[in-house]
């Protein structure tokens, strides 16, 4: 490929001025833990989400990767108002729809749907295919003589066969049941669908075709995706930018191509090294960086950048004060106070970002950390 | 060649539905040695997971039917009594499942479920048990295992979860584990630390291991052998670097044609394989992979044989050795047909 | 927790309230509804009638009635307009019977609905489970007065095997007695409901038993009966507990005034039976308003033992 003598892929990277379906601003969803016999007492916070400001633009997809229990789901759901954020604000549309109540949601839930992580669990077990999928037909409005043909027209449309109307959900196998899943996002003709993990039950034929199907859909109908996914091959796929979560916050959000070419967080990059190559001699010729050790309590993150516990580079700066998140060139943004695959230049030209947390310190990334050897 | 420790031949599952038979499994043959990993991979309905689980009986019921044999130690599976199975289970072969978010008692803590899987083969005091529940929840990477053992299953991640699975199918150091999409629902690092655990279990205690998963990096980091299902069959069998040096199936080609690589640029659209899997209440007849094959041809409309071309290297295609080397040839710039060089057969 | 526990008393206050006011207010608009007209008898003069309003308030405006009742309810001075006795004293008298006969049937039923329950499960699609399917339909249609009717009639009456009605404290007849008066009300009023609980029980297990971790449990090489007990059992168990709390509470709280007036077992619902045949506004009005107290006790006492049960369930948010 030779894409950087034309315009560059990473020339447009946003679409910037296209219009903000979604924004998330400063984000917070913390999840009380309460103890006491008679009278509950909060003695604790869950940070499953803290401090996260993004914008969607219609008709893009924004990869969510993050390891397990970084507080990706619990960010789908919080965007989608099925949770409601503890802090923040969040706007769908224009519209501020951060204190919403149910009602007052009710327009706006229709645009919104969500594809979840569990196809085993999403899916009502005592309803037959037919019926999940005229469920939410009926709610739009669809006349009762052609719900039979469109619940038929949606199975064919992410890949079953029409005759599978009348099945139960057990009656599949996991692929074939997040398909169902999909059909029944899109049974609401949303505007924005959240992709909690879409793929990951889904041998990799199959994720191709859901993938390039999800594509579809979203040239088709101009869809916007939010699509959160351990895989960071799947994510890069479908993804125009991808953010890179940790313990609850955002530590890397770039232009697709960018992240895997030039990674500048060292978490990041350490994602990056995990992932198995499908190619059993290159896979043992190389050396893995596999980071060591467990992501920490998110009830009680620690201070300063929270991957300074696993992170190869962290100094006491990183012990100490929470990096800002840094904006480097084509809106490629960091939260790292050592930043890698950036130059001295680019330090000097790159701005603190609005989307930055709330408590950040007011530091400039250094290129060397002190201390520690830059070797790796 | 160690003697094998688990010697499929020719199993087929049928179940009895509503619309008739589905011929879940058709005509499985494997052999697992101790200390090896054999991975099965294929597509999302090919009965994969009905393999895995016949074996320990754990879809046993009114409608469905098992015909072949499974030889473990001296004792057939499929038709072993439910006592003589329950005896094995957990204790001689484990299993972890596909889907930890719905696989554990979510009324009970943790550390019981551990306990209850122990207890089941083994007479300890509770302090012995719960000591062991530590031990293991630690040795899978479980933070804080004594104060996590008293959790309920819905206050851990997916990734812990899994982890707690992992911990259940060690407890009794089993001579084969059957592991079931293990590391489907993990992120990547946690997925490397998992994938590390498995193998160092491997080279502790000899353990046999059989990996159902779909994701082909993982195949490649781990396994020795690979059985390739589809529609109901084992479609391509062999070692590691046959299966991804030279394929021999179409579908195989297929397979490896639609991974997605990060260390590669990043394509137009992925390729995938056009169609549908079959159905197995009603399977085509001859190769199930015909109606998506791009090199189908009349005779086709048979069924083909595994047919060993030497050394274990087996595959389900019509196809003669000299028409899949030039066929395969002609989509270039994939996986596997970027290192083609010839695997000496060993 | 505890708010959980304050706002359920908020809750409760208003549901006693809603529901005294409404009875009160259906008294006032039926016809025929006037008591002083009913209390001075037959032949009484319009003098007579007007003292009778007069000493008895009806004179009064409705709400000023409606706060002097209540009055009466909370202090247990209310007196029936029918025969001017003490209205708790009548309804203390009934409570014991009631709770005998409501605690007696809900232990029969729960024990019985359970068994079949899980036998069918067990058996599912043999003989034995079509057969207790049909019998539980047959159950579950049967009128209560009139399964009552028929027992009382036949194996009260006719064969002698059983009292035919009435109750006996086990202070004077000693426990045996007690029991042998009431097995046959037990049984009437607990058809129906081993009739629903078996149904929901065998359905429930049979979701159960497909669930992933009953796979996960076979697979640790349990046997299959610590598998049904520990993890399909219980697991299913959950549900039909707390519906078991809010029936009791529907049976204490005037559910079983049918049963207790076939059996002239002379509890709380039989004189509430009574007393609205007498149009007597007093006794109506505090039993439902005990009544309500009961169910929405139960109520409370359910969702705090669901939570129990069930770690994923928190109260109160
Ligand atoms: N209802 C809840 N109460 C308390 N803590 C919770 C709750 N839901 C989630 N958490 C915690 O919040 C954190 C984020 O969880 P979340 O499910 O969002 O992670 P995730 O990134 O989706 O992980 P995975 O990749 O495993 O799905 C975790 O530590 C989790 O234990
Ligand atoms: N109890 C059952 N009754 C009827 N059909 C069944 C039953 N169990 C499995 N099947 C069918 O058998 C086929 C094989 O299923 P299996 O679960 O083995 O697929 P798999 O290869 O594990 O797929 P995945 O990767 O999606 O898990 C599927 O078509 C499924 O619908
Ligand atoms: S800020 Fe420090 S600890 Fe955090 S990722 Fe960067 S170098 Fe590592
Ligand atoms: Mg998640
Ligand atoms: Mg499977």
């Amino acid at each position: 490929m030779s894409a950087d003598v034309t315009t560059p892929a990473a020339a447009e990277p946003t679409a910037r001025g296209r219009k903000a379906l979604l924004e998330v601003e400063h984000v917070t969803q913390w999840f009380p833990v309460k103890s006491g016999i008679v009278i509950d007492r909060t003695v604790a916070n869950v940070h499953a989400v803290d401090d996260v400001s993004f914008t969607l633009t219609e008709g893009e997809t924004l990869g969510l990767v993050g390891e397990s229990g970084c507080g990706k789901t619990t960010l789908s759901r919080t965007v989608l108002k099925l949770l409601n954020p503890t802090t923040g604000t969040l706007r769908f549309d224009g519209r501020d729809i951060t204190k919403a109540n149910r009602r007052g949601m009710r327009p706006v839930r229709r645009e919104m749907q969500m594809v979840f992580q569990d196809p085993f669990a999403s899916l009502n077990p005592r309803k037959r295919v037919g019926q999940i999928l005229q469920t939410p037909l009926k709610q739009r409005g669809v006349a009762k003589d052609q719900l039979q043909k469109d619940a038929a027209d949606l199975l064919d449309r992410v890949g079953l066969r029409r005759e599978h109307v009348n099945r139960f959900p057990h009656e599949f196998s996991g692929g074939q049941r997040q398909r169902i899943g999909i059909a029944r996002a899109l049974a609401m003709q949303p505007k924005l669908i959240v992709l909690d993990e879409p793929v990951s039950a889904l041998d990799v034929s199959i994720q191709a075709q859901i993938i390039n199907l999800l594509e579809e859909l979203q040239d088709g109908l101009g869809l916007t995706y939010l699509f959160v996914a351990h895989d960071l091959s799947v994510v890069r796929h479908v993804s125009d930018r991808i953010a890179v979560m940790y313990l609850g916050k955002i530590m890397e959000l770039s232009p697709a191509e960018e992240l895997y070419d030039k990674p500048i967080h060292p978490y990041t990059q350490a994602l990056l090294s995990a992932i198995p190559v499908p190619d059993p001699r290159e896979n043992r010729a190389r050396e893995r960086i596999v980071v060591s050790g467990e992501p920490p309590n998110p009830i009680n993150p620690p201070p300063g950048c929270v991957f300074n516990t696993r992170c190869p580079r962290a100094t006491d700066v990183c012990r100490t004060v929470i990096p800002p998140l840094t904006e480097y060139a084509n809106g490629h943004q960091a939260a790292c106070h050592h930043p890698l695959n950036v130059t001295a230049e680019e330090i000097a030209t790159s701005i603190r970002s609005d989307a930055s947390p709330k408590l950040a310190g007011d530091v400039v990334p250094d290129l060397v950390p002190a201390g520690v050897t830059a070797g790796s | 060649m160690t003697e094998p420790i688990l010697v499929i031949d020719h199993l087929k599952v049928d179940f009895q539905t509503d619309e008739g038979t589905v011929h879940a499994v058709d005509d499985v043959s494997l052999s697992l040695a101790p200390g090896e990993v054999l991975a099965i991979v294929g597509e999302s309905g090919s009965g994969k997971s009905v393999t895995a689980m016949s074996l320990l009986g754990l879809n046993r019921g009114p409608n469905a039917r098992f015909t072949g044999t499974a030889m473990y130690k001296g004792t057939e599976l499929l038709s072993a009594s439910n006592d003589d199975l329950r005896k094995i289970r957990g204790a001689e072969i484990a299993m972890i499942f596909q889907d930890p978010m719905t696989s554990l008692n979510p009324v009970q803590r943790i550390g019981d479920q551990i306990a209850e899987q122990i207890l089941a083969h083994e007479k300890l005091s509770k302090a012995q048990v719960r000591d062991r529940v530590v031990e293991l929840m630690e040795r899978v990477g479980i933070p804080r295992a004594a104060e996590r053992a008293r959790s309920y299953p819905h206050e851990f991640s997916g990734g812990m979860r899994q982890r707690v699975m992992i911990a259940l199918a060690l407890s009794c150091s089993p001579n084969v584990l059957i592991a079931d999409e293990p590391t489907t629902a993990l992120d990547v690092t946690i997925q490397a630390q998992i994938l590390e655990r498995i193998k160092d279990l491997k080279e502790e205690t000899g353990t046999a291991i059989i990996l159902v998963t779909h994701d082909l990096g993982v195949v490649a980091d781990i396994a020795d052998r690979i059985a390739v299902m589809y529609g109901g069959r084992i479609v391509e069998q062999g070692t590691v670097d046959e299966i991804f040096y030279d394929p021999q199936h179409p579908y195989t080609w297929g397979l490896l044609g639609s991974i997605t690589r990060v260390d590669r640029p990043r394509g137009e659209r992925l390729p995938s394989i056009a169609g549908l899997p079959p159905s197995l209440l009603d399977p085509p007849a001859g190769c199930h992979f015909r109606a998506r094959c791009p090199h189908e041809f009349p005779k086709c409309l048979e069924v083909p044989p595994l047919e060993d071309r030497g050394c274990g290297h087996a595959d389900r295609c019509w196809l003669t050795v000299e028409e899949k080397r030039a066929k395969r040839e002609v989509r270039p710039g994939e996986i596997g047909l970027a290192n083609k060089e010839e695997v000496a057969p060993v | 927790m505890g708010r959980f526990i304050v706002r359920r008393i908020i809750g409760m206050i208003l549901v006693m309230f809603a529901v005294s006011i409404l009875t009160f207010l259906i008294f006032q608009v039926i016809p025929n509804g006037d008591p002083a007209v009913r209390m001075a008898g037959k032949n009484s003069t319009p003098t007579q009638i007007a003292a009778i309003r007069d000493t008895w308030h009806f004179n009064d405006p409705i709400y000023e009635q409606y706060v002097y009742t209540m009055k009466q309810v909370f202090t247990g001075s209310l007196i029936s307009y029918s025969d001017q006795t003490n209205v708790w004293q009548e309804i203390k008298k009934g409570l014991p019977r009631t709770f005998a006969l409501g605690i007696g049937a809900a232990i029969i039923w729960m024990v019985l609905g359970v068994s079949l329950g899980l036998y069918s499960a067990v058996r599912s699609g043999g003989f034995s489970d079509r057969l207790l399917t049909v019998l539980a339909l047959i159950g579950v249609s049967m009128p209560v007065f009139w399964v009552g009717a028929l027992m009382s009639y036949y194996l009260g009456y006719k064969f002698g095997w059983f009292p035919n009605g009435g109750y006996t404290e086990i202070a004077q007849g000693g426990f045996g007695q007690w029991i042998y008066h009431l097995i046959l009300p037990w049984t009437a009023l607990a058809i129906l409901f081993v009739g629903v609980y078996s149904r929901i029980l065998r359905s429930n297990i049979l979701d159960t038993i497909n669930d992933d971790y009953v796979r996960t449990a076979r697979a640790k090489g349990i046997s299959e009966r610590q598998v049904l007990i520990r993890h399909v059992l219980r697991n299913s168990l959950i549900p039909i507990i707390t519906l078991w709390g809010l029936d009791f509470g529907l049976v204490i709280g005037g559910g079983a005034v049918l049963t207790e007036s076939v059996f002239n077992l002379q509890g709380v619902g039989q004189y509430f039976a009574e007393a609205i045949g007498r149009l007597d506004v007093p006794p109506v009005l505090e039993v439902t308003i005990l009544g309500a107290f009961f169910i929405v006790l139960l109520n409370t006492v359910v969702d705090i033992v669901y939570a129990l049960l069930d770690p994923r369930i928190r109260l109160g948010s």
